[in-house]
C-alpha cells in the first residue's frame, strides 16, 4: 500500500513538471501576444475565469481551442443552441452572432439590452466539471466493484489508494464531529463533496484545464448544499441553541434579541465562509503559480527562467497538497456543521452519563 | 470574479445532485458496507482466536489433568501389583517351607517307623537266633565237651562273620 502511494505521488511530481514545462511552452507565445495588448493582470484573469470556449494554447496568431455549445434561454425566443465559434470573428475575437454577444470579460448578453436571459451554457467550467464527473464515475463505481465481488480480500491498486482516503473521511472527519451513532446519513454526501473537490482541485492543476473549484459559483452551491444538509437533518436543540443559546446572560437576549440574532446570522455565515475559503485558496494559487511565470516576461529576462520554473515547481508541490487540505478543510467543517446540527441535548447526556456511571 | 454565474450555478446544483445520487448508490453504499463486512468479519475473527487460545488453554490443562490422573493411577496399579506379587512370593515361601516341613516330619516318622521296625526285626532276629543258639547249645552240651566247645567256637566264628 505504501510503495503504491510513492509510486503515485513520484507521478504527480513527473506530471507537474511535465506541466510547468508545458504551460511554458504553450503560452510563451501567448505571452508574447499579450504583451502587444493586455497587461500581465488579463492575461493571469483570463486564465482563472469561465469561458464560452475551452482555450488550450496560442502559437504565434493561431488559436487552439474547444469551441462549447452555448445554450440561452430567453421568455421571448425559448431554448437557442449555438457554438461558441459562431461567436469567433477572423480575428478570433468574440463579436455578435444572432442577437447575441460576448463581451470581453466572456459574459454572453443580449444586443438588445432591453432583453432578459439565462445563460445555460455549458463553458469550460461546466463540460471540466462532467470531464471530472465521469472521471468519478468511473474510479469508484470500478473500485467500489471490486469491493462489491471479494469485500474480504485486502485492497488492490487503485482501491488501496482509496481506501485509506475513505477511512481518513470516515474516521477522522466524520465519526469524530457528527456521532457513532449519526454519521452514517452523511456519509455519502462528506465523500462526495470530498472526493469531487479533491479531483477538481487536481485537475484544476493540469495544463489548460478550468479552475472549477477556484470559482465562487461553484463553492456558493457545493456550501449551499451542506447548508441544506444541515437544515434538513437539524433536530429541536439546534434551533434551542440558535434562538435561546443555553449559558447566554437573558440581557442579551431580551429585549433586545442580540444573541439570537448573531446565532441566526451564524447559519449563513458559515456557508458562506466555506465558499470564500475554497474560492480563495484554490484561486490565489493558480494566480501565484500563473504570476512567477509570467515574472519571466514581465522582467523580460531568461535569467528569471531557472528561477520561476524551480517556484514554480515548489508552487505545484504545495498546490498538490493544498488541493488535499482544501478538501479536507471544505468536508471538515461540513462534518462539524451537520454534528451540531443532529447534537443531542446536553442535560440528556449528561443524565446518560450519569445513569452510564451507576449501571457501571 | 466575485459574481457567480448563474448558469454555472444551475448546471453545478443538477452535477451536484446527479453525483450524490449515483455514487451514493452505486459507490458509496457497496464500499461502506463492505468495508463494514470486512471490519466485522476482522474482530469477529480475532474474537475466535482469542477464544481458540482459551479452549486450547483448557484443553491443555486438561490434558495435563488427564496425565496426572494417569500418572497416578499408573502408580497406584505398580504398587499394588508389587504387593500382590510379594504376597504371593511370601505365600509360597510359606507353603514350600510347610511343605518342607511336613516332608521332613514325614521323612522322619518314616524313619522312626522303619527304625522301629528294623528294630523289632533285629530283636526278633536276635531272639530267634537266641533260641536257635541257645537250642543247638543245649543240643550239644548233650553231646559232650569237647565236642561242646568246638560246636561253641564254631558258633561264635559264625557271630563273628555275621
Amino acid at each position: 500500500m505504501i510503495r503504491n502511494s510513492t509510486k503515485i505521488l513520484r507521478k504527480g511530481l513527473k506530471i507537474s513538471v511535465l506541466q510547468l514545462v508545458l504551460i511554458l511552452t504553450f503560452n510563451l507565445s501567448g505571452f508574447a501576444a499579450s504583451e502587444e495588448g493586455g497587461s500581465k493582470t488579463d492575461f493571469i484573469l483570463h486564465h482563472i475565469q469561465n469561458s464560452h470556449e475551452w482555450h488550450l494554447a496560442t502559437f504565434g496568431h493561431t488559436h487552439i481551442s474547444i469551441p462549447l455549445p452555448v445554450i440561452v434561454y430567453s421568455q421571448d425566443r425559448g431554448m437557442e443552441f449555438f457554438m461558441s465559434s459562431s461567436f469567433k470573428n477572423e480575428h478570433h475575437e468574440w463579436s455578435e452572432h444572432q442577437g447575441y454577444v460576448i463581451d470581453e470579460h466572456d459574459h454572453l448578453k443580449p444586443v438588445d439590452e432591453s432583453r432578459s436571459i439565462v445563460d445555460l451554457s455549458i463553458t469550460k467550467n461546466v463540460a471540466s466539471m462532467l470531464v471530472s464527473v465521469i472521471l468519478l464515475f468511473l474510479v469508484f463505481i470500478s473500485v467500489s466493484n471490486r469491493y462489491k465481488k471479494n469485500p474480504l480480500s485486502p485492497p488492490k491498486g487503485l482501491q488501496s489508494l482509496l481506501e485509506p482516503i475513505i477511512l481518513f473521511v470516515r474516521d477522522e472527519i466524520a465519526i469524530p464531529n457528527i456521532g457513532k451513532d449519526k454519521y452514517m446519513k452523511f456519509m455519502p454526501f462528506l465523500l462526495t463533496v470530498f472526493f469531487f473537490i479533491w479531483f477538481n482541485n487536481l485537475l484544476g492543476l493540469l495544463p489548460g484545464a478550468a479552475n472549477l473549484t477556484g470559482n465562487i459559483a461553484v463553492t456558493l452551491v457545493l456550501s449551499l448544499f451542506t447548508l441544506f444538509y444541515t437544515i434538513r437533518h437539524s433536530n429541536k436543540n439546534y434551533w434551542v441553541h440558535i434562538f435561546n443559546t443555553p449559558g447566554v446572560p437573558w440581557w442579551l437576549k431580551l429585549p433586545v434579541p442580540l444573541m439570537p440574532i448573531v446565532e441566526f446570522i451564524g447559519i449563513f455565515t458559515k456557508p458562506l465562509s466555506l465558499t470564500i475559503r475554497l474560492f480563495a485558496n484554490i484561486t490565489a494559487g493558480h494566480i501565484i503559480i500563473l504570476s512567477v511565470i509570467s515574472l519571466i516576461f514581465i522582467f523580460n529576462s531568461l535569467a528569471i527562467g531557472p528561477v520561476s520554473v524551480l517556484f514554480g515547481l515548489f508552487m505545484n508541490m504545495v498546490e498538490l497538497l493544498v488541493a488535499f487540505i482544501q478538501a479536507f478543510v471544505f468536508t471538515l467543517l461540513s462534518a462539524i456543521y451537520f454534528g451540531q446540527a443532529v447534537e443531542e441535548h446536553h442535560h440528556e447526556e449528561g443524565h446518560e452519563d450519569e445513569v452510564g456511571k451507576a449501571a457501571a | 470574479m466575485l459574481n457567480p454565474e448563474s448558469g454555472l450555478i444551475i448546471w453545478q446544483t443538477i452535477i451536484t445532485i446527479l453525483v450524490l445520487f449515483v455514487l451514493g448508490k452505486f459507490a458509496w453504499k457497496p464500499i461502506l458496507g463492505a468495508l463494514k463486512t470486512r471490519e466485522d468479519s476482522i474482530a469477529e475473527a480475532l474474537q475466535a482466536a482469542e477464544k481458540a487460545k482459551e479452549e486450547m488453554a483448557n484443553l491443555k490443562a486438561e490434558n495435563e489433568q488427564i496425565i496426572r490422573e494417569a500418572r497416578e493411577e499408573r502408580d497406584q496399579i505398580i504398587q499394588s501389583a508389587s504387593k500382590a506379587a510379594n504376597e504371593i512370593k511370601e505365600k509360597a515361601k510359606e507353603e514350600a517351607s510347610e511343605i518342607g516341613k511336613k516332608m521332613i516330619e514325614d521323612a522322619k516318622a518314616s524313619i522312626e517307623s522303619e527304625k522301629n521296625a528294623a528294630l523289632r526285626d533285629i530283636k526278633d532276629q536276635v531272639a530267634e537266633l537266641s533260641l536257635q543258639v541257645t537250642e543247638k547249645l543245649l543240643r550239644k552240651n548233650l553231646e559232650g565237651d569237647k565236642a561242646q566247645k568246638q560246636l561253641l567256637d564254631s558258633y561264635i566264628d559264625e557271630l563273628k562273620l555275621n
